[in-house]
């Protein structure tokens, strides 16, 4: 994994993600380590998301690591019309690996192909956010015992959710069976049902919250957002129908757990979040080591 | 005078060459276009709105003393994806194939998400097809689906 940097998911092969997810392990048990005394990360962020920067940021501190970049383009030389190719080809100068944000799509495919040090994708636009996957196959692996022969419900925005389609993907090693919760107009697209056909697993399909409550290991929520409505009174309609309740949880199996990627908007209502099978605060606490495992494996550290 | 015969009137036979045939009326621009012809300095002769028993009407292209490498000619089987490639060698039919779709496209086609980095940046997109059928092309960049209705060649 040394040197290869993290666009896609699936440019890591499924030995190399579970490599990542054991050093995660490793991590979470001892997360200050000067290890990253010698290297530099650039973290540049061309549009704001506070969440994955700490997220990342605080995972390089804790090892040491010395941080150079922005945590949005105003103030820099992007604002002014630089290009990204010289921005990439200039801070590459000055660092060990490049950890970037960017709302272009295909923007972190683009500069892993130009520069010389290896790049993080933190998310570029609707199209992939790879740690995200990591942090919640690490969540599921860690809350369930396995990977293996879960029943996976995953409930909301399935069609422009680049989450749930990264996450999706990347279940398919593992023998999952998915339930999908959508309102019909939101249903997740053909070409990631693909990815499950072809390992011919199962999935079914469903409009109700409460059908899969039962038999799900892991349930995994997403926002539902008004903008993706052609119809404004349709998403009046059905945007009460996929919020998760405390009550609605003695029906569920013992290991069940609830997970979001965040923010949340009112989707599960906070008389979940003392529950203890609200699990998404504890997820986003993942991120950490998942993200130290990620790039100390990637500067060949470990 | 029957079809036939107006026909070669319209388009008159080449020595040496190449003639592609069956191309859709309103595909013979785009053929020009990937093929490179305006700037080709042989002769090349075109006829469109010609009647085709199959297609309606169709275009036909004959460039003569040129023949084509089979990458080059897959790339009109996205706009022509019926069309036949005749060689000629000393005024007979050398050889007759059809095109195919190429697995990957590379510099002709746009990606029509706008907020592609190809769109930004001075960076070309290239595709892998997923769909030969329908014609679906997956951008190496961005990953969306450009297709059939979406496209647009640069
Ligand atoms: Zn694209």
């Amino acid at each position: 994994m040394k040197h290869k940097s993290l666009v896609s998911i699936n440019d890591y092969t499924k030995e190399e993600q579970l490599r990542i997810l054991e050093l995660a392990q490793e991590f979470e048990k001892n997360p200050v380590q000067r290890i990253m005394e010698d290297y530099v990360v650039a973290s540049l962020f061309f549009e704001p998301s506070t969440r994955t920067r700490l997220s990342f940021e605080s995972a390089a501190n804790r090892l040491g690591a010395k941080i150079v970049g922005f945590s949005e383009a105003s103030n820099t030389s992007v604002k002014k019309g630089e290009s990204l190719r010289d921005t990439i080809l200039t801070v590459a100068n000055y660092s060990d690996l490049i950890v970037m944000r960017n709302p272009i799509e295909g923007s972190a495919r683009f500069a892993s192909e130009i520069s010389s040090v290896p790049i993080i994708n933190a998310g570029d636009g609707a199209n992939q956010h790879p740690t995200q996957t990591l942090l919640d196959l690490y969540s599921i692996q860690k809350t369930q015992g396995s990977l293996d022969n879960l029943e996976v419900a995953l409930v909301g925005d399935l069609k422009y959710g680049r989450t749930v389609h990264s996450l999706v993907i990347a279940l398919c090693n593992f023998n999952t069976t998915f339930h999908l919760v959508s309102p019909v107009e939101l249903k997740l697209p053909r070409a990631v049902k693909m990815h499950i056909k072809e390992k011919n697993l199962a999935y079914h399909q469903y409009t109700e919250l409460e059908d899969v409550l039962p038999k799900s290991d892991v349930l995994y929520m997403t926002r539902i957002q008004k903008e993706r409505f052609s119809d404004p009174l349709e998403y009046e309609r059905i945007k009460n129908s996929y919020i998760l309740h405390a009550d609605m949880l003695p029906d569920t199996k013992e290991n069940f757990r609830v997970m979001h990627p965040l923010p949340r908007v009112n989707e599960i209502h906070t008389s979940v979040d003392k529950s203890p099978k609200a699990y998404y605060f504890e997820q986003a606490l993942n991120g950490v080591f998942v993200r130290q495992a990620l790039m100390t494996l990637i500067l060949g550290i470990k | 005078m029957n079809n036939k015969k107006v026909k070669e009137l319209k388009v008159s036979a080449i020595e040496n060459g190449t003639v592609i045939d069956h191309i859709p009326a309103q595909a013979m621009f785009h053929v020009i276009r990937i093929l490179n012809l305006e700037n080709f300095e042989n002769m090349v002769m075109f006829a469109t709105n010609l009647e085709s028993k199959k297609y309606g009407t169709k275009g036909i292209i004959k460039v003569s003393n040129k023949y084509f490498a089979p990458e080059e000619l897959n790339k009109i089987a996205l706009v022509a994806p019926h069309a036949s490639i005749i060689e000629i060698r000393d005024f007979q039919v050398a050889r007759k194939t059809v095109v195919e779709i190429p697995d990957k496209i590379n510099d002709i086609v746009k990606c029509f998400n706008p907020n592609c980095v190809t769109n930004h940046e001075d960076v070309r997109a290239h595709f892998t097809v997923t769909d030969k059928e329908e014609i679906r092309l997956k951008c190496h960049y961005c990953e969306k689906i450009t297709s059939k209705n979406t496209m647009e060649f640069r």
